[in-house]
């Protein structure tokens, strides 16, 4: 009896081969830059749209998921892939200095940019030397 | 949402290649690369499918667009170039760079029953769709037998 249920629980062939594309996700190339106001990510995603995006980013960590998506002609045949994925994904730890609730997310044309800006405590100030 | 998922992944997987001149990438170490084959990694990368009609390639060619690119073709050659200039800020300290920016080119060698004349495009969500429509005479033919 016990075994039946093992076997039951057992990922079909079809499901394994599908899984295959979330075991090794595509890494998307990122651009990382940071300016006075916080950090920059630029991320290449192409092939998601808006509702294949997934942007999370707490306190320590910024996760970003994607998933290709766009409608093929039927009964097409796969004859060639350099992209051999469906799905993208990639992650960066955070540091304490930046404030992670207000990051903001842009996607056009299959890039993604991220902007995470600097709290406000520790923005680089300009001191201003007064002449006395 | 695709109507056909296995096919949508099929079109991921990988060695898969064409028998009509692509590289070996993930194939036999020392087996001859096709002429037009390009090293792993090069921009845009390209996937590939055929229907009985048509062939579909898939550049995945981000931050461009629709008129970035020059497409033409040769008999069963097809040429995709342009260039995707990346702004610079200059205020700032790069820590990755990652992304490709410059120009670029890909020739790639369809099958030979393609007709050059019959080629569409589109671009969205960053990736370059172009069909090329296959001659009447490649397509699989019912022979009566009498």
């Amino acid at each position: 009896m016990r075994d039946t249920q093992e076997l039951a629980t057992q990922p079909s062939a079809t499901s394994q081969r599908t899984d295959r594309s979330a075991e090794y996700p595509l890494i998307p190339p990122a651009d990382v830059l940071e300016d006075t106001d916080g950090i920059t990510l630029y991320i290449d995603m192409p092939g998601v749209s808006k509702d294949g995006l997934k942007v999370e980013a707490d306190k320590n960590t910024l996760v970003i998921e994607g998933e290709l998506q766009f409608s093929l002609p039927s009964g097409m045949e796969a004859v060639y892939a350099e992209l051999q994925s469906t799905r993208y994904r990639r992650s960066f730890t955070l540091s304490g200095e930046l404030d992670a609730e207000r990051t903001i997310a842009n996607l056009k044309n299959g890039v993604l940019s991220v902007n995470i800006p600097l709290r406000a405590e520790v923005r680089p100030r300009k001191i201003e030397v007064h002449a006395t | 949402m695709f109507g056909n998922a296995t096919a949508f992944e099929a079109l991921f997987d990988e060695l898969r290649r064409m028998e009509v001149g692509f590289d070996q990438m993930f194939g036999r170490r020392g087996a001859p690369a096709g002429i037009r084959s390009v090293a792993r990694g090069t921009f845009p990368p390209a996937n590939i499918g055929v229907t009985e009609n048509e062939v579909h390639v898939y550049l995945f060619a981000p931050g461009l667009d629709a008129k970035g690119f020059d497409i033409s073709a040769q008999r069963n050659v097809l040429t995709v170039s342009g260039s995707r200039v990346l702004p610079i800020n200059e205020k700032a300290t790069y820590f990755r760079q990652e992304r490709f920016d410059g120009e670029f080119r890909r020739v790639i060698t369809l099958p030979e029953d393609v007709d050059p004349e019959r080629i569409e495009a589109k671009y969205r969500d960053g990736v370059l769709q172009i069909s090329v429509g296959r001659r009447e005479s490649a397509k699989p033919r019912q022979i009566q037998v009498k």
